[in-house]
């Protein structure tokens, strides 16, 4: 049945989250740089600055009126922006200019088809897997019931992990397709390392899943606003402690963010599978790298820290385990939640970067036998100990 | 017999270090270590962080065009030829500089000097800074004062080399507080 409010929804959603997402993939590449600054006592980027100018020549008749408006407009943004470009926000946009504007070079031998494909390979999924992500508890709007989040779908987490894993095609088939050498490692060590993480990946959620009883994330979230033993939120960490180690380590290794960026090792093979993506071909796996890292991020506090749920925080608002209640209006207490949500979002972000800056890279021996040697067995045994528990307590 | 006194020499050890042979369970478990780093950078971060917030500089960077690092006053940069008190050259063109200079880099030409106490002055003194090295044995050379190397070093780079090289009308013209300066730092340490 079609219902013009629900669509209009269903719009505002997919916009308001693609436009998140893409502002998030420019604004970590600041956080990245701006984090890594001020862990080793340096400053950062802070020289890109965006003024408006206050005199006008080349817009012929709109000479005349833009000199009147500038002078008087032009101060008071020029106030606001300067700040701005202290902070070195507009680094973020001098890179996209640049890389806009820089050649796009192929190379003779590459494939022409597969070595423009890739880098859509790399940014599409990342965009895809944000629509089964819950933002936010279900809200009434005109007498209708709006979940916020894009796709309810009853394969939920499935549905991440099979578009998660399209990402390994594009680093495959970029560094194939390329015709060099170091890309051609990088696409191996690619391949090897994202399949053999997938393994403990796919099996570190089954725990999680388990306890759950449902594949579905919006199910999941409801359930971790439930308390153990009266005071305990009862989220995903809490529950799977075990299943949370390993599904951030396998994470990271899937996101081919340092300590697992053997893909890229620019130290030993140029720069892997992109060595020879110039211009906004790179741009788009660095923009795919660091939505990967928000999904990722959002994929943690759903399974793991709740989602959007805040405990104690009821849809009246506050009921403290150990008495008394803070009453807060319905619009308040979703406002407060997805707030929560973004706010977990950005501390794994910042976690996520924190980890890139401390830990060294992997050898690669060390990571494969990481993968399966340990996270392998580790995954098997917490889905054993998960049933063991779960048959005990039900007897 | 004195073979056996010899031997009280101390023995040298060699230590073999073998990382893995010291590493507990935890260890190897390499997750407590991670902890562990990630809690020092992340203290460093809060500190710095909390720094910026109050306003303070939460780095050691100096933004160079804006802030100067205060340098030495011996530091050795840009030659200065010292004046007499009116105005002409110190030196006397006794190519003890130029002969000192490991980089060949001073080309002077001679000529008499009109006071007859003096015996010479120099015609041409050129500095090819393309090739210097910045060394210093020039001014340790000089007999007569006359050559120093100031602090500065802000007019240093040029466009092309030719620009590069100095002569005798841009060296002694530059501003004579320098030599005071590095004369005054030069006793202050002896």
């Amino acid at each position: 049945m079609f219902d013009p409010v629900i669509l209009i929804a269903d719009i505002l959603k997919v916009s308001i989250i693609f436009f998140i997402l893409l502002n998030a993939g420019g604004l970590l590449t600041w956080v990245e740089r701006k984090q890594a600054a001020v862990i080793q006592h340096r400053i950062g980027a802070n020289r890109a600055l965006l003024l408006l100018s206050t005199k006008v020549e080349r817009f012929g008749a709109l000479n005349g009126p833009l000199n009147l408006i500038l002078p008087i407009l032009a101060p008071p943004i020029n106030f606001l922006l300067r700040p701005l470009g202290k902070l070195g926000l507009f680094h973020a946009l001098a890179d996209g200019g640049k890389m806009l504007f820089k050649e796009d070079f192929m190379p003779t031998g590459a494939h022409p088809f597969l070595f423009q494909l890739a880098p859509f390979l790399a940014v599409v999924p990342a965009f895809m897997v944000a629509c089964v992500i819950p933002f936010g508890p279900d809200i009434e709007v005109m007498g209708r019931t709006i979940p916020l989040q894009i796709a309810s779908l009853d394969m939920g987490i499935l549905f991440f992990f099979a578009f998660g894993g399209i990402a390994v095609y594009s680093a495959a088939i970029g560094g194939w397709a390329s015709g060099n050498k170091f890309a051609l490692l990088g696409s191996i060590r690619a391949s090897a390392q994202m399949i053999s993480y997938e393994v403990a990946y796919g099996l570190a959620i089954v725990g999680t899943m388990m306890v759950f009883g449902t594949v579905r994330l919006d199910e999941m979230v409801v359930q971790q606003g439930e308390l153990l033993f009266g005071f305990l939120p009862a989220w995903g960490v809490v529950m799977q402690p075990l299943g949370f180690l390993l599904f951030y380590t396998a994470l990271l290794a899937e996101g081919k963010r340092v300590p697992f960026d053997l893909p890229e090792g620019e130290s030993e093979i140029v720069a892997g599978y992109f060595t020879e993506y110039s211009g906004m071909k790179f741009g788009t796996f660095f923009m795919a790298e660091f939505i990967e890292v928000f999904i990722g991020a959002a994929m943690i506090s759903v399974l793991f820290f709740g989602g959007w749920q805040v405990p104690y925080l009821y849809e009246t608002g506050f009921v403290f385990p150990w008495g008394g209640t803070f009453n807060m209006p319905t619009f308040m207490v979703v406002v407060t939640q997805v707030g929560a949500m973004f706010a977990k979002i950005l501390f794994f972000c910042w976690l996520n970067v924190q980890i890139r800056w401390t830990l060294l890279r992997f050898r690669f021996d060390q990571l494969i036998r990481l993968g399966w040697k340990f996270m392998l067995p580790a995954a098997l045994a917490n889905i054993f100990i998960t049933g063991l528990v779960m048959v005990l307590m039900d007897s | 017999m004195s073979m056996s006194t010899v031997a009280t020499a101390p023995e040298k050890t060699i230590k073999v270090v073998d990382p893995r042979a010291k590493m507990s369970v935890l260890d190897q478990l390499y997750f407590p270590q991670i902890v562990r780093g990630l809690s020092i950078t992340t203290a460093i971060f809060l500190r710095n962080m909390w720094a910026w917030m109050t306003g303070k500089k939460g780095g050691v960077t100096i933004q160079y065009p804006e802030e100067k690092l205060e340098h030495s006053p011996r530091y050795r940069g840009l030659h200065i030829l010292a004046q007499r008190d009116d105005g002409s050259p110190r030196c006397v063109a006794c190519y003890m500089c130029s002969t000192a200079c490991p980089a060949d880099c001073i080309y002077i030409e001679a000529e008499e000097h009109p006071d007859p106490a003096i015996e010479k002055r120099p015609n041409r003194f050129d500095i090819d800074l393309s090739r210097c090295v910045f060394c210093g044995f020039c001014e340790e050379a000089c007999p007569c004062e006359a050559i120093y190397m100031t602090a500065s070093y802000e007019d240093l780079p040029q466009d092309n080399f030719s620009d590069l090289v100095v002569d005798l009308d841009f060296l002694l013209n530059r501003d004579q507080t320098l030599v005071t300066k590095k004369k005054n730092a030069i006793k202050g340490r002896r």
